[in-house]
């Protein structure tokens, strides 16, 4: 299965939607947060967002989700860091954070490969509330 | 440069004296942390380096600053700045003194990974405003035989206009471009702080060859 990685400025928003998101998961999807900053002060950290890649990935690759702003720049930074063979099976969803996760919460746990799981969570961009 | 220590040090009073203006700045046309965030990057370069004892290998100090505002400055200025003293610490790998030749490719070394961690170009009201010039006005010191201190001075002279020429230009990058023309009238903070991070090596510089 995909991995899916929560990337927020604020820890507690990537938790929340890692949690929200779980509800939809099969067992064993792996739904990692990477929000917040060492001291738990608002922000985005490459090496945080490194690590939780590595754990989310079981061999399928990683869907990274992010919020706004240094968060892209922050995953970006993440993926160059990590070892060839994993950054080629890592993308960052062009999606909005909530609704995307689920998405592709949802089709990673129906083993769907990486490039379906991404164009699912961009899907999520047109989802109408009304 | 006498200690690269010593420098990092003069880098580190000078962000953190300007946390305040440079969070004012920020508050005018984005998130009003980049002060807040650049200080405590670099209170957190000081203690990794009291901590690390990295020695005066001027490569390896780099690195271990990039490394640290990564993980500790939480903004777009993390990576940024991040990005260019790790790609600076790849220039002076090695070196225990900066000449005015390994100082201009640090400095390219260091634009070239704003931009490609950025993708932003000159114009765009960011830090670039105010590198580029300052790279030119450098090399331009450099084919005129100049000592690294006036270089530097020289760079520091086109930062300076090229943070004046941010408040008349639209910012079309990061929080501020959500302003779209009301951000003209206001200078980019992270051009600030890339001039105030210059005048401050320029200043050591001055004092220190």
């Amino acid at each position: 299965m995909v991995g899916i990685v929560v990337v927020s400025h604020s820890a507690k928003v990537a938790e929340g939607i890692c949690e929200l998101a779980g509800q939809m998961a099969a067992p064993g999807q792996k739904i990692i947060a990477a929000g917040g900053i060492a001291d738990g002060g608002i922000g985005t950290d490459a090496f945080k967002i490194q690590a939780a890649i590595e754990e989310a990935n079981t061999g399928d690759g990683v869907l990274v989700m992010v919020d706004l702003g240094s968060a892209v720049m922050s995953a970006e930074l993440a993926i160059d860091m990590l070892v060839d063979e994993l950054k080629d099976r890592v993308a960052i969803a062009d999606a909005p954070i909530l609704e995307g996760t689920v998405a592709a919460v949802v089709d990673a746990s129906i083993g769907q490969p990486l490039v379906s799981v991404a164009a699912t969570a961009a899907g999520a961009r047109e989802l109408r509330k009304r | 440069m006498a200690n690269i220590n010593a420098a990092i040090e003069a880098l580190a009073q000078a962000i953190i004296a300007n946390k305040e203006m440079l969070t004012d700045l920020d508050s005018a046309i984005g998130d009003a942390d980049h002060g807040i965030n650049m200080a405590r990057g670099f209170e957190a370069v000081r203690a990794k380096i009291a901590a690390a004892n990295p020695g005066d290998d001027v490569g390896a100090v780099l690195k271990l600053i990039g490394m640290t505002l990564i993980s500790t400055v939480g903004g777009a200025s993390g990576p940024l700045y991040g990005t260019a003293f790790l790609r600076a610490a790849g220039a002076a790998q090695g070196k225990t003194t900066v000449d005015v030749e390994i100082a201009a490719k640090m400095l390219e070394a260091a634009i070239g990974g704003i931009k490609d961690r950025g993708k932003a170009v000159r114009g765009e009201k960011t830090m670039l405003d105010a590198l580029e010039p300052a790279y030119d006005a450098f090399t331009q010191g450099m084919a005129e035989g100049q000592s690294l201190p006036a270089c530097l001075a020289l760079a520091t002279a086109a930062a300076a206009k090229g943070v004046e020429y941010t408040k008349t230009i639209i910012a079309t990058k990061g929080r501020a471009s959500y302003l779209g023309e009301r951000s003209i009238g206001h200078q980019d903070p992270g051009a600030t702080s890339s001039y105030i991070l210059l005048a401050t090596l320029t200043d050591f510089a001055k004092a220190n060859v």
